[in-house]
């Protein structure tokens, strides 16, 4: 008498499992071994770390209203009209990459590689760029933030139009619309809860974002940062990292009660 | 059909012409406090146009250097992906509030929170502070976002589980590493590997940027060319960068293939 | 090419529906629809019945071309529709109204808003984007809502309202173009059969007020006897049976069905 027996994978999906398993274990230990570290640094690290805490503490409170106060509204703005100008970036370019939408391949790549570039370099490096056109302040910051956010916004959009029911969009094109009344009316009362979904989403990161540019002189809260540190201030430096820890929280905080009301 | 009754079909929405009076007075208001002019805005076209034309065609000439600092920047995500899950996979749990009690879960959370709320470049800038330059301070920047990362994220998938198996299984007697591998675990992993792969991905993009202040990586070597107006070295390093993380991505989509089923 | 002013005057030779020879084969050599030939005029409501995969789908999808036909003519109100394509071809689409098995409403949108949709073709787009159509349109289309029977949801969500009460709102909607012809792709397909009822009796008032020729697709026969002044039948891409539903004998349905255990 045979026995049954029973297996939670197929060869072929064992096999595939396990070179995963083999493959970052071996490229785990190989980055370990080439890596550069030096393991007194290692080990000395700790000790460093409290050394930095004390001189961190306490933090400077008076240096708020002069030095600190006007950057984080600065941010602020930075990562609203940040958001907003990628919203308007963002949207053409989802609709280009939409496969539903746009039926030509070659623009589908077109803007599918725009928005891997977007998302692929980081909002650090954009800025970069952009202080080095636009000079160091919050024009650069902006639009280094929009830039960045176009390929989030523009991927995640893409995808929610891709997923439209194509039922209401047979009646409109049935009844002779034109294309723009189709997308207004068939397409956009989809989309528009993911759209205002991936808004928040991506303003609470730029939040974030905005707040350290400013280490490259792209305006906002990471301009003080940038100088306290080299000036060694690190009572100023604690301050500034809980003032920008408090408006992360109170952005998260915002962005969930929005989110909880309208869905 | 008497015309004294007219019925509306659509009732003004004053709720969102508000919201968007309000966008648009925000708008301007904005511009007006960071001094963003339509001046600046044209000089800095004309300006991008010349560095544009400086980084085109790309220079390629220090191919070794960019080699190297991009597998450099490849190990310190792989090492600080692999530790990174492995920490989170128990604090993410340990943050989960309908499996643990609350003196395992406000620790938890706390460090999820203050991982989470600092950009990655900060973690950089005191960890190279505090163990010097060089990718250590990258790798363990990037362990701490992981940890940020992936573990509310894994804390969020526990505590949508559905109970029951965890009850089924207490109920039995099974110790509590074998509730949380048999009636926990199979629900979430399907999603802890994607939160990895995406982690996996994001460490990429984030080690080459932790190089700017000097924590290893490619991003060191990107800001010494940007300081030194090498530009069309520049455009090389920001084509290998959007490669690599090209790559990244394909490969993560490749495992979440073979473990999705 | 003009078309024809839309102004909702009946006059029996302009409300007609000429099909002839019409081929659709997705596979060359392996044609769906075989030199199909038939013209409705005025009022009349013809039911189309066959079983699954005859082609009744592609044939009415041919008809407002959105599935394109591999050869024949069709011909809408007197202006032969086939070769149009673009600009043309939208505003060709205007004459031919369509009622859908999934009712295809937008959900998000109020019952008023969904049938107002059926003017988009006619209303420019800064109308339609704003909500600003002028009040002929808004008061034609609560007249529609009032004569399906959905006066006190006019202002409501779509997605709130039953089968039934969707399918009307797609009926109204059709109607709102004030088209030359109304086509049915199986429209009670997914209702229940005293809803369905309802429905069909729903399409032969407005064909008999309108003087417009309505073609429903339906699989089911005796809901097509009974409301149907004409019964074509299709079989394998042909058709096999043209004629009043009086004369729809049980041959004739073993013929275009094939078995006879369905038969009552």
């Amino acid at each position: 008498m045979t026995s049954r027996t029973w297996e939670r994978f197929t060869p072929g999906q064992r096999l595939a499992r396990f070179s995963i398993y083999l493959a970052s274990v071996i490229a785990l230990v190989v980055s370990m071994r080439t890596v550069q570290i030096v393991p007194e640094f290692l080990y000395d690290a700790p000790a460093q770390m409290a050394d930095m805490f004390e001189r961190m503490w306490p933090p400077d409170y008076a240096y708020y209203p002069g030095g600190v106060h006007e950057a984080l509204v600065e941010s602020m703005h930075i990562a609203g009209m940040g958001t907003i100008l990628a919203l308007v970036m963002s949207l053409p370019v989802a609709l280009l990459a939409a496969k539903n939408i746009t039926p030509v391949p070659a623009l589908n790549w077109l803007a599918r590689l725009i928005l891997v570039s977007s998302r692929s370099v980081n909002t650090l490096v954009w800025a970069i760029l952009f202080v080095a056109v636009f000079g160091p302040g919050a024009l650069a910051g902006t639009i280094a933030i929009g830039f960045r956010s176009i390929g989030f916004c523009g991927k995640l959009l893409g995808e929610a139009l891709e997923e439209c029911n194509k039922g209401p969009v047979e009646a409109l094109k049935a009844a002779g619309a034109p294309w723009p009344s189709i997308f207004l009316k068939a397409y956009w009362p989809q989309v528009s809860p993911a759209f205002w979904g991936i808004t928040l989403f991506r303003w609470d990161i730029n939040v974030r974002e905005s707040a350290v540019i400013g280490l490259v002189g792209a305006g906002g809260i990471g301009m003080a940062l940038d100088t306290a540190i080299d000036l060694f201030r690190w009572t100023q430096v604690s301050l500034i990292l809980l003032c920008i820890f408090a408006v992360v929280i109170v952005a998260e905080i915002v962005v969930t009660k929005i989110r909880q009301k309208i869905i | 059909m008497s015309a004294a009754i007219t019925r509306r079909a659509f009732k003004p929405n004053w709720l969102a012409r508000l919201g968007w009076l309000a966008v648009i007075g925000y708008c301007v208001l904005a511009f007006w406090s960071l001094d963003i002019t339509w001046d600046r805005f044209v000089i800095g076209l004309e300006n991008g146009a010349k560095f544009l034309g400086s980084m085109i065609p790309p220079n390629f000439e220090r191919w070794k250097l960019l080699l190297g600092n991009l597998l450099e920047t490849l190990e310190i995500a792989v090492i600080a992906s692999a530790f990174g899950v492995a920490l989170s996979l128990p604090i993410g749990l340990a943050a989960s509030r309908n499996l643990m009690p609350t003196w395992a879960t406000w620790p938890a959370r706390i460090v999820i929170a203050i991982c989470r709320s600092f950009h990655p470049v900060i973690f950089a800038i005191l960890f190279v502070k505090a163990v010097g330059f060089g990718p250590l301070a990258g790798i363990l920047t990037l362990v701490f976002a992981s940890i940020g990362f992936i573990g509310k994220l894994f804390a969020e998938a526990i505590e949508e589980i559905s109970l029951k198996p965890v009850e089924a299984c207490r109920a039995a007697g099974a110790p509590f590493m074998s509730v949380i591998l048999y009636a926990v675990l199979p629900q979430v992993l399907n999603r802890f590997i994607g939160f990895a792969t995406y982690q996996f991905d994001a460490n990429i993009r984030n080690s080459t940027m932790v190089g700017i202040v000097g924590a290893g990586g490619i991003g060191g070597t990107l800001f010494a060319a940007f300081q030194r107006f090498d530009y069309d070295f520049l455009a090389a390093i920001l084509i290998s960068i959007i490669v690599l993380v090209m790559l990244g991505e394909y490969l993560a989509s490749i495992v979440k293939a073979v473990f999705n089923d | 090419m003009t078309s024809p002013s839309n102004s909702g005057n009946g006059g029996g030779s302009s409300r007609s529906l000429i099909v002839k020879d019409l081929v659709k084969a997705y596979v060359p050599g392996k044609p769906v629809l075989k030199n199909i030939s038939f013209e409705v005029r005025g009022c009349s409501t013809v039911a189309i019945i066959g079983p699954s995969g005859t082609g009744k789908s592609t044939l009415l999808r041919c008809i407002n071309r959105l599935i394109d036909p591999t050869s024949g003519t069709i011909t809408v109100a007197g202006h032969e529709i086939t070769r149009l394509s673009g600009k043309d071809l939208r505003l060709a689409r205007h004459h031919v109204g369509m009622v859908f098995q999934e009712f295809n409403l937008v959900e998000r949108l109020s019952v008023i808003e969904n049938v107002l949709c059926g003017r988009l073709g006619f209303v420019p787009v800064w109308r339609a984007w704003l909500r600003k159509f002028e009040q002929h349109d808004i008061e034609r289309a609560f007249e529609l809502i009032d004569m399906v029977g959905l006066t006190e949801f006019a202002t409501q969500r779509a997605d709130s309202l039953s089968g039934g009460q969707r399918q009307r709102v797609g009926i109204a909607r059709a109607v709102m173009q004030n088209p030359d012809v109304i086509m049915a792709d199986e429209p009670t397909s997914s209702l229940d059969p005293k809803t369905s009822v309802e429905i069909m009796g729903l399409l032969n008032d407005f064909s008999k007020a309108h003087d417009i020729p309505v073609l429903i697709n339906i699989h089911d026969v005796n809901l097509a006897k009974r409301f149907a002044d004409r019964v074509i039948g299709m079989s394998l891409g042909s058709i096999v049976f043209d004629g009043p539903p009086a004369e729809l004998t049980d041959d004739h349905l073993k013929e275009i069905y094939g078995g006879e255990d369905w038969l009552s």
